[in-house]
């Protein structure tokens, strides 16, 4: 299992691509433009760099441009064909994961199994659209990924012993631990981390505190290493608006209504970290 | 050299303040910046200074402090 297939060049699709690539995986790596493609290898090529000079855990011994020549990029599925195990990252929306996973089922071989990276989306539900439900499953990686050794695993409803078995074996590879969970919106971390960032950014629309003081709070008083608010330019604003739209839509309650001004961020282009500005500049 | 210096100052002043920073405090060790922080220093001396960071020159040593950056670009002949 070392030929692995990774769908969606964004954030965690780069991440994740760089990670497997310093673990000695091929990669296959797939998004919709060259331009994104072209930007995402020079990103990992920055990533691995900024590694490489903090001497950062896991420590890069071989060169940048050795780990990068094992991510072959295209913009087309096809070369999914020669993957033994699938990633799909794109953007948490419905719409645009559906469109992937029958061509998927045609492309790759019968016996591959695909992990859903996502943060909120129903595994089961994305499991309908494949042949193989059995073999759908979701990894909820954590960002950067290549920094974070432990993702939720999720269970389908369909999803077998043997497909997270896979799963386990092909995390191992690179280092990363699993915590179980079941099929639920949000599953365990999102749902309860969209909730307070969200509810944070409630907080700066309402005038109760700025950006600084909210995070200062979490910091300070919790001993979180990061605010919500920075959590939230991390991850990418437009991510949590999409997953925090999601929940609402899963669980038709209103507590996970998205923020106003969450909504105007994102619309005005401020999404965090990615492009230079969210709550905070960078 | 000073000229360098207060480019990468006014770099610097982008993620934190730098009102008593000293030209040798370690801004790693100090705590003031992270991983994202490195990543975008590296990309900011290749395009202001235009120069290669190599491989080998990726040592935290050469890019701690204001002075071991401005001493880095000096080296590096730009």
């Amino acid at each position: 299992m070392n030929i692995i297939g990774v769908i969606g060049a964004g954030v965690m699709g780069r991440g994740l691509a760089q990670d497997l690539a310093q673990h000695g995986h091929q990669v296959l790596l797939n998004d919709i433009s060259e331009e994104i493609l072209a930007d995402a290898k020079s990103s990992i090529a920055q990533n691995l760099r900024a590694q490489k000079m903090l001497g950062q855990n896991p420590k890069i011994t071989e060169s940048t441009d050795t780990i990068i020549a094992r991510i072959t990029t295209s913009t087309e599925l096809d070369f999914m064909g020669d993957a033994h195990f699938v990633v799909e990252n794109v953007t948490e929306k419905w719409n645009i994961k559906k469109h992937i996973y029958p061509k998927l089922d045609t492309i790759c071989h019968k016996d591959v199994v695909f992990a859903a990276n996502t943060s909120a989306i129903s595994i089961t539900k994305v499991g309908s659209l494949t042949s193989r439900p059995d073999q759908v499953l979701g990894i909820h990686f954590m960002n950067p990924v290549p920094m974070k050794h432990t993702v939720e695993l999720i269970k389908g409803y369909h999803t077998s012993e043997k497909s997270l078995d896979v799963a386990r074996t092909f995390l191992g590879s690179f280092g990363k631990r699993s915590v179980l969970v079941n099929d639920a919106p949000g599953f365990v971390s999102n749902r309860v981390l969209m909730l307070t960032i969200n509810e944070a950014a409630w907080l700066v629309q309402d005038g109760v505190a700025s950006a600084t003081d909210v995070d200062d709070v979490f910091v300070s008083c919790f001993g979180h290493t990061m605010g919500p608010l920075a959590t939230g330019d991390l991850i990418g604003l437009d991510t949590i608006l999409y997953s925090v739209e999601v929940l609402y839509e899963a669980f038709n309650d209103s507590k996970y209504r998205p923020c106003p001004l969450l909504k105007k961020m994102v619309d005005a282009g401020l999404h965090g970290c990615k492009n230079g500005e969210g709550f905070f500049k960078y | 050299m000073q000229q360098n210096k207060e480019l990468v100052r006014a770099f610097f002043g982008r993620f934190f303040e730098t009102g008593n920073l000293t030209d040798d405090l370690d801004i790693f060790k100090a705590g003031f910046v992270n991983s994202l922080f490195a990543m975008q220093l590296i990309g900011w001396i290749e395009k202001n200074f235009s120069t290669t960071v190599s491989d080998e020159d990726l040592n935290l040593a050469n890019f701690n402090s204001v002075n071991a950056i401005a001493n880095f670009i000096e080296r590096k002949g730009v």
